[in-house]
């Protein structure tokens, strides 16, 4: 156990360093950073001088060393565009994000597992076949028209709810939050809606497949035969048996959501990581852009890792030893 | 055995099963009818397809959908059971009527101890709390011969062997004490030096339970072992039914005779098993008349249009013309056959 959690870590660093690598590229393989710092009538001595205080003529892995050393303590530099340090930068968006995203995986949790649950408990029942059929069109959405959708209905027709922005934020130590103004929730309705209805339709039709195939095992069987009620069946044995898959799919969406939440950040004006994102795009703002790069691979590695340790927590049998080799093959 | 005179157990009548199908309804038990008597072991056997595991599953009010029970009554203690609303049935599965299946690999939850699977069984339908219930779990693992009960209640299913999950499976089988235990090849799918090991056991907790059992096999060796009467089915009916040294030593069909006659036994010299000749018809082919006869080496021309319901033969009774004061009726001769 304690192995495998080492052997995961030192492959998060892995993969960190490898994403790392290709933010650090940015820099040096997406034009030149001098041009990017200094004005057009900057003579070419003073181009000189400041390439080699920045230590732009030091070899490539020695830069790389000191860009890692840099990142790992969260300094990125400044964004090119607006002269800020980009850590704050991100740090002031990370909470938009993380709790518009967080909204977003427990809309999908708390709608898309019942119903999974349900259609796969009840596969021919008319209700079921209704839900199949709706969820196909989440899936087939794109969020950015379903978000105008939402926005046109709720805001623009009945009023109801924001169509843009967080609302009233509330500042806790450097963390801005939503949860705890009635503006900040409402604002939060129309983008989680956005941001989870297909990841809520996949979750839903995999846990009905998922609940569909368990149902047929033996072991259901037998709980009927040893006359345990529907409820332990349904919900103490079936269900938990679908959870490794979910559990892993939830994480990977988890990922998904905060990455992707560029588009629906857009649509709503969210001020988060999304945003800033695509701004940075549109300036070729380097640092931001490596930094996000970073950020949503940190976040990625940890969610799977994350993950790794709740297949534990779930099955049995991955406690035993050799176990870590199976979850490998997950 | 004395059993015979008791008031029946469990009654089945003329039970039937069906499944709907595209090309039609198959009838996979037809009209299939015995007794079990308390304490008493019936061993049910056949050929694949024969309908045994059927007509256990009907038993316990389990059959998969689209399958279902298309006539006929099953009673247990003179209750009809085979008529019972789902959470009625629930009930009386696992407090009355225990069953095994056939693979212990795939039987238990994998997700939760085996110590926690009897409580929660036990709970479901004895008023016992928690640690009388763990006390109570304890007892049976003890009772099924699993070594070191106390450290291994906690165990999950993966930690243990296959014979020890089937004894496991007879532990959760026997929670509530039911008067009938259905065990549908409870040993097929174990190694053979273990099979004799679970085959003994369960004899022995029936005994001492007093719990009747109807053993759902098609390894006529674990019958001739275990069972005090014999049920032979052959295409969702049943052959031949009577005592089990009766239906080893004198069988009465003659599907039974070939099955014995396929059966190696120690101490005889054998140069040649006999087989049955062809294979069990498909429920779609069933052919008029004795559902053997294309197999059959005695048949008369009465075996292809009449189907003999079971008769007395014996202190058994099967379902045979031979055994019918009007016989098998004239000799098929070859120009009947090829038309």
């Amino acid at each position: 156990m304690i192995a495998f959690i080492l052997r995961r870590l030192l492959q998060s660093i892995a993969v960190l360093l490898a994403v790392g690598l290709v933010a650090f590229s940015l820099f040096r393989y997406v034009g030149d950073p001098i041009n990017a710092m200094v004005g057009q009538d900057t003579s070419m001595e003073d181009r000189a001088l400041l390439r080699e205080r920045l230590g732009l003529n030091d070899s490539p892995p020695l830069q790389f060393l000191r860009f890692v050393s840099n990142a790992a303590r969260g300094n990125f530099g400044l964004s090119y565009r607006t002269s800020e340090p980009v850590g704050r930068m991100i740090f002031e968006r990370v909470p938009a994000t993380l709790e518009l995203a967080f909204c977003a995986a427990i809309f999908v949790l708390f709608v898309g597992v019942p119903m999974g649950v349900y259609t796969g408990l009840y596969p021919k029942h008319w209700s079921s076949r209704l839900l199949q059929t709706v969820s196909l069109l989440g899936v087939s959405l794109p969020p950015f028209l379903l978000g105008i959708l939402l926005i046109l209905v709720f805001a623009v027709m009945l009023h109801w709810l924001p169509s843009f922005g967080r609302g009233q934020t509330v500042q806790i130590g450097w963390w801005t939050t939503n949860f705890l103004t009635i503006s900040g929730l409402k604002a939060l309705i129309l983008p989680s809606i956005t941001l989870g209805l297909f990841q809520l339709t996949l979750i839903m039709r995999l846990v009905r497949s998922e609940m569909l195939e368990v149902m047929r095992t033996d072991y259901i069987k037998f709980g009927r035969a040893r006359g345990l009620s529907n409820r332990a069946i349904n919900f103490g044995h079936a269900l938990k048996n679908t959870l490794v898959p979910v559990i892993t799919v939830m994480g990977l969406q988890l990922g998904t959501l905060i990455a992707f939440a560029i588009v629906t950040e857009t649509v709503f004006a969210w001020p988060g990581v999304g945003q800033l994102f695509l701004q940075s795009v549109q300036f070729s703002d380097i640092p931001v852009m490596a930094a996000y790069l970073l950020l949503i691979a940190l976040l990625f590695v940890v969610i799977n890792l994350v993950v790794d340790l709740l297949y534990f927590v779930v099955d049995p049998r991955l406690r035993s030893q050799g176990g870590a080799a199976k979850v490998a093959g997950h | 055995m004395a059993v015979s005179n008791n008031p029946p157990l469990l009654e089945v009548k003329n039970l039937r099963v069906e499944f709907p199908t595209r090309r039609g309804t198959l009838l996979a038990v037809d009209d299939v009818s015995f007794d079990i008597a308390p304490g008493e072991v019936l061993g049910v056997v056949g050929e694949s397809g024969a309908g045994k595991s059927l007509t256990g599953n009907a038993i316990i009010g389990l059959l998969e959908p689209p399958g279902r029970i298309a006539g006929g009554e099953v009673k247990l203690e003179g209750r009809r059971i085979d008529n019972l609303p789902y959470e009625e049935m629930r009930k009386v599965r696992g407090a009355k009527i225990g069953a095994i299946f056939q693979d212990p690999l795939t039987s238990l939850n994998p997700l939760y101890s085996i110590g926690r699977q009897l409580v929660e069984t036990i709970q479901t339908h004895l008023p016992l709390s928690a640690s009388q219930a763990r006390k109570r779990a304890l007892d049976l693992l003890k009772e099924v011969g699993i070594p070191g009960a106390e450290n291994r209640i906690d165990h999950y299913p993966h930690q243990f062997s296959g014979g020890m999950r089937q004894r496991v499976v007879i532990a959760l089988a026997l929670c509530a004490d039911p008067r009938l235990i259905v065990a549908d090849e409870p040993t097929t799918a174990l190694d053979v030096s273990i099979q004799a090991q679970i085959i003994a056991l369960l004899k022995r907790l029936c005994r001492e339970h007093h719990t009747a059992v109807m053993l759902v096999t098609h390894d006529m060796g674990v019958i001739a072992e275990t069972a005090d009467r014999v049920a032979v089915m052959y295409a969702g009916r049943i052959a031949e039914i009577g005592p089990v040294r009766d239906v080893v030593k004198q069988a009465k069909h003659p599907y039974t005779k070939g099955l014995m006659g396929s059966i190696p036994s120690l101490g005889v010299r054998h140069d040649k098993l006999t087989q049955i000749d062809g294979a069990m018809p498909r429920l779609t082919e069933i052919p008029p008349g004795c559902a053997f006869n294309p197999r059959c080496t005695v048949r008369g021309q009465r075996c292809m249009v009449e189907r003999p319901n079971l008769m007395s033969a014996g202190a058994s009774r099967a379902a045979c013309w031979l055994h019918d004061r009007g016989g098998v009726g004239a000799p098929v001769t070859k120009e009947l056959v090829d038309a």
